[in-house]
Order: C-alpha cells, then sequence, then structure tokens
C-alpha cells in the first residue's frame, strides 16, 4: 500500500504535485449543453450531416483532463444535457442547471444562448459559447461569458491579411439571402476598410428556383462585367458558394465561406503538436475533428488547466485564473492561447485552408500589435466601448 | 620529400577529426549524413517512414531512429547504415532515451499517453508505464536513477524510477513542457517548456524547482519563443536552449543561470547535439531544411548545411 498524501509545494512559478488519495478527489463537473438538430438542406452528399459536433470534442477534453486528473488528484465528470429538436432551450436551463453547476459549455445558436445568458447568474456559472461566431454578442462588455470560436471579424481580418500581403486588394463580394451571410458580409466590409481594401463590386446571390438555370450557366453571367482580383463568398450554410470556383467569367479564386476559409481548426492541420490530436481524434471517434469538436475541447481544457493551475475545482479560483494573464492555453496552434478580458474572447490563431491544403496561418507575418500579434484579429479593445 | 610529410601530417589530422553527424528527416523519410569538419552532406539514405527521435549506443555502432509511421525504432549499423533489427516501440515513437549502460531504452507513445520500456537486447517491451497526455521529452539521468517523461498537454514532468520503472512524483510546470536534459553529475535537470517560453531547471536530489528562466529575445515578441531542444555541456559551464521560431539558441551560463548570448541559427531551431568532443554544437532547423554548427568555443555560429526537408533529430558519432 503505497502511502498517498496531497501536499503542495509551491516553488517559483509552478507548483509540485504528489498524487492525491483516490477517495479525496477533487470532483468538477462540466456541462455540455446543446439542442439536438434536423440535418439542413445540402449541395451535396460529399459531407454528411454530423449530429454530434462538439460533443465528441468535450468527450475527449474530459478524457485529458482526467489524464492529467490522476496525478492531482482532479476527478472530471461531463454531464451532457441535450435538449430534444422540440424543447425549450430556456426552460432546460432553468430547470436543469442554473444554480446547480459552475462550469457550462454551450453549443447554442445566439437566440438560445442570449435567453441563457439572460437567465444566468454569472457568479454561480460560467458560460462557455462554443456556438456562435457573433460580433454583436462579443460587444456585450464583461466577461461573463466566454467565447470560445473566433468571431466573423476575426475571420474576415484573416482572410483580409492574406489578400493584403498576396496584393489581391480588389475584391468582388458576393452575398447570400440569409441573415448570417449579411453578418459576414459586413465583416468583410470591414475588414476592407480597416486594411484598406477596395470592395469593387457587391452582388447578392438570390436562389431563384428555376430549373433551366444552371450553376454552369449562371455564375459566369452573374460575375460578368468587373474587373477584380478576387471573389469573396458569404454562404455560411453553404448552399451555393461551392458552385462559384471555376465557373467565374475571369479566372479568379474564391475566398470566405468556401474555397480558402479561416477557421480556428481544419483536418489539413498539422503543425504545432496538430496532427497527435487528430490522430487521436479520429482514432477514438472515427471522423475528423470539426471546428465545433474543437471548441468543446479548448472550453474543457481551458477548466483543466486552470484548475490544474490552482488546485481547485470552485469558479472563485477558476474563473479569475482564467481571465488573468497567467492562463497559457495550449492549442495546438504554437502559441499560446488566452481570453481578451474586456469581451472575453478566446485570442488564438486562425487556420486559412483550403478542402485539401492549409495555406497559412493569421495573424500574418507583418502585422504587427503593441501587445500580441493576435490582437491584431478582431475588435481591438480601443475599437469596443469595453474597458 | 617534406611535401610527403606535410601530406601525411594532413592526413593524419584529418583522420583524428573525423567525425559524422547524422540527421532524421521527417518529411523526406531519410537520414542525411554529414561531415562537420568539410561542412557537406555526404549522403542521404531511405530509413522508413517519418523519422524523427534518433540516438546512438554508448558503444557508438548503432544508430535507434524512430521511425513514427512505421511504428517502431529502427537499429541502423552506423558504419554500412543497414537496417540491423526493429525495436517494439508501441505506436507512434516520436522521442525515447537510451540508459546509460545502453540496456534499456524509454520510449514516448503520445497517442496512447504512456511510455514503452524496452529491453534492447532481448529487443522486447518490458513495461508500459501510464503518463499524463501526449508524452514528449524524455531523457535518464547519467547515474542511472532517473527517467524523467515530459507530458505536452498535462505540463507535467514523470519522475521514473529505474529500479521499480514506476513514477514516483509528479512536476507540474510550465506549459507545454517539451524536452528536458540531465547536468553530467546527474545533479539538475533542466526541461523546456514551448508555450510560456520558460526554461525551469530542478534539483534532482530534492525534484524541485530550483529555477525557472524567461526567455525573452530583444525585437521578439513572446509568443514567438518556444524553447524546444537543450543540451548542457559535460563540464556544467554552459547550457543550450533551442528557441523554435525565434530562430535562435539561448546561451546560458549553467553556474548563474544568466542568459548570456543568442545565437541567430536556422529557421524553427529544433534540437540540439554537441560533437563527441563537446567543441560544436548542431541544430536542427525544420523550416529552414538546414543544420547550424556552432563553434563553442567563440560561440559563434561557423557553417549552415542544408541537409533535406524538415530536420528533426541530430546525433554525432565520432
Amino acid at each position: 500500500m503505497i502511502v498517498r498524501s496531497l501536499l503542495l509545494g509551491i516553488s517559483m512559478l509552478s507548483l509540485t504535485v504528489f498524487v492525491a488519495q483516490a477517495e479525496q478527489k477533487q470532483e468538477i463537473e462540466i456541462v455540455y449543453f446543446t439542442q439536438e438538430k434536423i440535418a439542413p438542406p445540402a449541395l451535396s452528399n460529399l459531407d454528411p450531416f454530423i449530429k454530434d459536433k462538439g460533443e465528441l470534442g468535450a468527450e475527449l477534453a474530459i478524457d485529458d483532463n482526467n489524464t492529467t486528473g490522476q496525478f492531482t488528484g482532479q476527478l472530471y465528470k461531463l454531464n451532457k444535457i441535450i435538449v430534444p429538436i422540440d424543447g425549450d432551450v430556456a426552460q432546460e436551463f432553468n430547470d436543469k442547471i442554473a444554480g446547480k453547476f459552475s462550469f457550462v459549455v454551450a453549443n447554442l445558436p445566439v437566440d438560445d444562448l442570449l435567453k441563457i445568458i439572460d437567465a444566468n447568474q454569472p457568479e454561480q456559472t460560467l458560460i462557455f459559447d462554443t456556438g456562435t461566431t457573433d460580433d454583436s454578442l462579443r460587444q456585450r462588455c464583461g466577461a461573463d461569458v466566454l467565447h470560445i470560436l473566433p468571431s466573423r471579424a476575426m475571420r474576415a481580418d484573416a482572410l483580409a491579411q492574406y489578400l493584403l500581403k498576396k496584393r489581391w486588394t480588389k475584391w468582388f463580394l458576393v452575398t447570400g439571402a440569409s441573415d448570417e451571410d449579411k453578418l459576414f458580409a459586413a465583416a468583410i466590409k470591414r475588414s476592407a476598410k480597416r486594411f484598406g481594401m477596395n470592395i469593387v463590386a457587391e452582388k447578392a446571390w438570390d436562389h431563384t428556383y428555376d430549373a433551366r438555370r444552371t450553376a454552369q450557366s449562371d455564375v459566369p453571367v452573374f460575375t460578368q462585367g468587373v474587373d477584380y482580383d478576387i471573389l469573396i463568398v458569404a454562404d455560411e450554410q453553404g448552399l451555393f458558394g461551392e458552385y462559384l470556383d471555376y465557373r467565374t467569367w475571369i479566372p479568379r479564386p474564391v475566398v470566405g465561406t468556401q474555397g480558402l476559409i479561416a477557421t480556428s481548426w481544419h483536418r489539413t492541420h498539422e503543425q504545432w503538436g496538430a496532427v497527435q490530436i487528430q490522430n487521436r481524434f479520429k482514432e477514438q471517434k472515427g471522423r475528423w475533428m470539426e471546428e465545433a469538436d474543437y471548441g468543446a475541447y479548448l472550453a474543457i481544457r481551458a477548466v483543466g488547466e486552470a484548475a490544474t493551475r490552482t488546485q481547485s475545482s470552485q469558479l472563485n479560483d477558476i474563473k479569475p485564473y482564467l481571465l488573468s494573464d497567467k492562463l497559457t492555453l495550449q492549442g495546438y496552434k504554437g502559441r499560446p492561447l488566452s481570453f481578451r478580458i474586456w469581451n472575453g474572447q478566446l485570442r488564438q490563431p486562425l487556420l486559412l485552408a483550403a478542402p485539401r491544403s492549409l495555406v497559412a496561418v493569421a495573424p500574418i507575418e507583418g502585422f504587427l500589435h503593441p501587445k500580441t500579434e493576435l490582437d491584431t484579429l478582431g475588435y481591438d479593445q480601443p475599437e469596443t466601448k469595453c474597458k | 620529400m617534406k611535401n610527403i610529410l606535410w601530406t601525411l601530417a594532413l592526413c593524419a589530422a584529418v583522420t583524428a577529426q573525423a567525425e559524422t553527424v547524422y540527421v532524421t528527416l521527417e518529411k523526406d523519410n531519410a537520414l542525411a549524413v554529414v561531415d562537420p569538419i568539410a561542412g557537406k552532406l555526404t549522403k542521404t539514405v531511405p530509413v522508413g517512414q517519418r523519422p524523427r527521435g534518433i540516438a546512438i549506443s554508448p558503444d557508438n555502432k548503432f544508430l535507434y531512429i524512430a521511425t513514427s509511421d512505421d511504428d517502431t525504432i529502427k537499429i541502423i549499423d552506423a558504419e554500412t547504415l543497414e537496417e540491423v533489427g526493429r525495436l517494439p516501440s508501441g505506436e507512434d515513437p516520436e522521442t525515447f532515451a537510451v540508459s546509460p549502460d545502453g540496456s534499456l531504452m524509454f520510449v514516448s507513445n503520445e497517442d496512447d499517453s504512456q511510455v514503452t520500456v524496452i529491453d534492447v537486447q532481448e529487443r522486447k517491451a518490458i513495461k508500459e508505464i501510464k503518463v499524463g497526455v501526449e508524452p514528449e521529452g524524455i531523457a535518464a539521468s547519467p547515474n542511472g536513477r532517473w527517467v524523467i517523461s515530459a507530458s505536452e498537454t498535462t505540463n507535467m514532468l514523470h519522475w521514473i524510477d529505474t529500479e521499480s520503472l514506476a513514477i514516483v512524483d509528479n512536476t507540474l510546470v510550465d506549459p507545454r513542457p517539451r524536452a528536458l536534459s540531465f547536468t553530467a553529475d546527474s545533479k539538475f535537470v533542466w526541461a523546456t517548456s514551448e508555450m510560456a517560453g520558460t526554461l525551469t531547471i530542478l534539483d534532482a536530489e530534492t525534484r524541485q524547482i530550483i529555477k525557472n528562466i524567461k526567455l525573452e529575445v530583444p525585437g521578439v515578441t513572446f509568443d514567438k519563443i518556444q524553447p524546444v531542444g537543450v543540451a548542457i555541456d559535460k563540464d556544467n559551464r554552459w547550457g543550450y536552449v533551442a528557441l523554435g521560431p525565434a530562430n535562435r539558441v539561448a546561451v546560458i551560463n549553467a553556474k548563474t543561470y544568466e542568459v548570456e548570448k543568442f545565437l541567430l541559427v536556422g529557421e524553427r531551431v529544433w534540437n540540439l547535439a554537441f560533437s563527441p568532443d563537446q567543441k560544436r554544437l548542431y541544430t536542427t532547423n525544420g523550416v529552414s531544411n538546414d543544420i547550424s554548427i556552432i563553434d563553442l568555443a567563440s560561440h559563434k555560429v561557423t557553417k549552415s548545411v542544408g541537409v533535406g526537408r524538415y530536420p528533426w533529430g541530430v546525433v554525432a558519432k565520432p
């Protein structure tokens, strides 16, 4: 029988941790909260609809936290609460989560997320938003919600930095019909202004359901008569963007929501140890790690990192650590990740990925910032009303 | 006559200095062989899928090369460069350490969060030790007492007792520990943390951290300073730390722990190896596809030699 005791030897900046007594493990329960989805319309059957995007990333993170927990005497539990398609998200939050759990990973659309933010007591529960890219949500000042995924503005800035580096400065912007497409287009316009780009043409793609019109005949006409360097598409649902490449009137590449995209995770990413987590995920879960999985993974790993460093399971210790400059979260992207304290956005590099090739990683070399180059992406503190 | 004598003397001098440097090329699936005195790539031989970690047996006869995508560690004759055997490393071997007497090998299995212990003579795995998430750096103490495995995502050093082959202690260090090295007298351990940009020095007797050095390079933003490989000379005078995308090697006084100098080398400098006489240090530069040769008397980079794609590990043989 090995004599075990929980001792903390604090020396310098780090802690020496001894193996903790099994029966005295600190328990840290994290809720993964989402709603069932119905398969949206798709252009093709190439990419099957994935039901558990996000959920499997959360599972992997809990496993990783527990591998560390065996040495720190901490036990992490994942509590999945999945609202049925016809269920009421706010109701479920109030009934099952509010006041009961300290950490909630919410993979929800903007409207539902806003409802649970309104219902939440921030001193009782910390919400990690792993479902939205909405900039207006991030304009709510303070860090009562931590946003893991890069906002649309961050994505647009990442693309703009690369396009500026390539000197592809004349942009043709094509926007889909949905509200989300319009928000993405707005982010592109903001970046164009920020980096001195020229939007030479702007058109709306209106879906007409006339079978005589095909992509082959439609797109050349649609893109005719404009001289531009690059076609930027805003089609978040993927309803027409894939039709543009190779069908434009003049030969020009496509970027935006299709073609070259800016994302926090992509299957082409292998650097900085990423190949390790890609392999682990694929082997255990049987599919590629998606961006939503990466978001949930990072949220839960952030809790784990803070719990390891503070040797605490309490929100009162973990939240201040997450928002301090001590947090150096490892995200397989070559730079330490941390939160912007003025709005709770995770600062991180963005991958500029083509379907089968990683083209660049933003911030692009040369875009400088007095504090960290990561803050060249998205709204920087002086651009917000937040303190 | 005088000329002939000269020539003979010259030959003798060259022979006395003969040295071979071996570099694994992760993307070329090959081993580069370099003559460091001439500063030339002499040959490149195929060695297996995704070769990374490399070491030489204590008698300098065999190279051990982790061919990660072949899931094995190959034993290569250092003279003929022929494969003479394979070791059951477990999946995706990357880094490993050989015990000072050459009998045991300790392999990090990143995907399985474990260290595999191999009996080199028998070519058999004798134990699997569970460690933290993504074990990477691993080092054996020269006195044979310890093997330390560093797990990148758990952020710990796991102290493995070489008698019992079990973990007896764990030390939490700064984020993403990458590589570690013992001093020649086995008294101290130097461990690098890639994400925090720090070097941690531990007392191997008490297993406590005695110093944490934040590596800062003037004109380079903090998040590009990513310490990886570390090497300390046998007299314990100087330690060297490769700083990854900062493209520099830090020269650290091993007595005062002051950073004395930064040497500009190739891009994304990863791993380091001394020449057998410790007059030179070799660095693998993953992005610029070359190795840098550093003269240690003057602390100056004297040459860079192009070797192939993604040079990863390096080792020198007299």
